[in-house]
């Protein structure tokens, strides 16, 4: 039995540790909202740019595509872009991605591709470094950046499309957890290049049948949309990244200090009952004392 | 009657409102655009947007760069990847 005095050293250590959990919490709520709004905010260009891209997409086509949509016509070596937090406490959040990350991997390995990581964020690099050390292309840093944003999608499509142009690799998966709500974030896996055509019935929200006329051409519009377009996807990654961070966080810090105060209460009646014990224990010892006189 | 003129960018809707006119700094130069234009695309080089609330009023000039310009049934619509001002 522990005595009375490192029973209320205990007791005060867990109600830090829990005010630090409630902070971090209501901090993360705070953040949330932010992301959320901003994803939110982000989403008119993506759908336009969508729209765009499906409508031009359906006209070039054949020979004359862009390399960027049409691939290199092979399709041996794959480039997974994880995309993960730079900090911690946010749950099962980078465990899960990286899971998903390995999973596709090994399947890619399996069919006998190569298969490279190019790595967005801290928390991936430990444990896909622990079975993949060697297959780890590049680390991505996003922890200097308080605000996460356009400029480094931007860096980082950059970076995506020379090693696409130098040859490095065919084709590129992007890895990345979608928002669904605060207890929800699924980790997804997209290919990000060569670019999917997107579905052609967009077609009808971008103006129908109307003849529309290209400055310069079609070809030249979609060539400098295609890689505008690969940068909206990491964007939109990385805004997903930020608000599953917080959701994800949100509830683990409210698990933590819910765990907390149960443990609190535990203690102090265990801290009671020992006390009680005690005077017990005293009393006894003094009536006895007096009937033994 | 009034053109309808949006101008996003990628973390938001910048603009969006009924506007006389807009001269876009074209790839291929410039061109302005007025209600029920032709449906058509351009890219766009970095320059200058330049917005005129009303008929022969002083133009409202947006800086944009790495820009894309649209004109369909709804309008006029500029994606840029920056915008300044």
């Amino acid at each position: 039995m522990a005595s009375l005095k490192e029973l209320k050293g205990r007791i005060n250590s867990v109600k830090s540790t829990q005010k630090i959990t409630k902070a971090k919490q209501m901090v993360a709520a705070a953040k949330l909202r932010r992301a959320q709004a901003a994803a939110e905010a982000a989403r008119p260009y993506a759908e336009r740019l969508t729209g765009v891209m499906a409508s031009l997409a359906s006209k070039v086509s054949g020979d004359s595509a862009p390399k960027l949509l049409a691939g290199t016509g092979a399709d041996q070596r794959h480039l997974l872009v994880v995309v993960n937090t730079d900090k911690g406490l946010c749950g099962g959040l980078n465990a899960n991605i990286v899971k998903a990350a390995k999973a596709k991997a090994r399947a890619l390995i399996a069919e006998g591709k190569d298969v490279q990581f190019y790595l967005v964020g801290k928390k991936g690099r430990a444990p896909i470094k622990r079975d993949y050390a060697e297959r780890i292309e590049k680390h991505f840093d996003t922890s200097e950046v308080r605000n996460i944003g356009f400029p480094e999608a931007e860096a980082i499509a950059d970076d995506l499309i020379e090693r696409f142009e130098k040859g490095e690799f065919d084709i590129a998966h992007l890895v990345y957890p979608v928002f669904k709500s605060a207890l929800a974030q699924d980790p997804t896996v997209d290919q990000l290049i060569p670019v999917p055509s997107p579905e052609t019935d967009a077609t009808a929200a971008t103006g129908g049948d109307a003849v529309v006329s290209y400055e310069p051409g079609e070809e030249e519009i979609l060539e400098e949309l295609l890689p505008r377009y690969v940068k909206t996807q990491l964007f939109g990654a990385l805004l997903e990244r930020e608000a599953s961070e917080q959701g994800a966080s949100m509830t683990a810090m409210d698990n933590a200090t819910r765990n907390a105060g149960d443990l609190i209460n535990k203690l102090t009646i265990q801290y009671n009952r020992s006390r009680q014990a005690a005077i017990t224990t005293e009393l006894i010892e003094i009536i006895a004392g007096a009937e033994a006189l | 009657m009034a053109l309808h003129f949006e101008l996003v960018a990628p973390a938001k809707l910048v603009r969006s409102d009924d506007v006389h006119m807009v001269v876009v700094p074209g790839t291929d130069g410039e061109f302005g655009v007025l209600e029920g234009h032709a449906p058509f695309m351009s890219t766009i080089r970095d320059g200058a947007v330049q917005v005129f609330k009303t008929e022969g009023g002083t133009p409202e000039t947006i800086e944009v760069r790495g820009g894309f310009a649209e004109v369909g049934e709804n309008g006029l619509t500029v994606l840029a990847e920056h915008v300044e001002g």
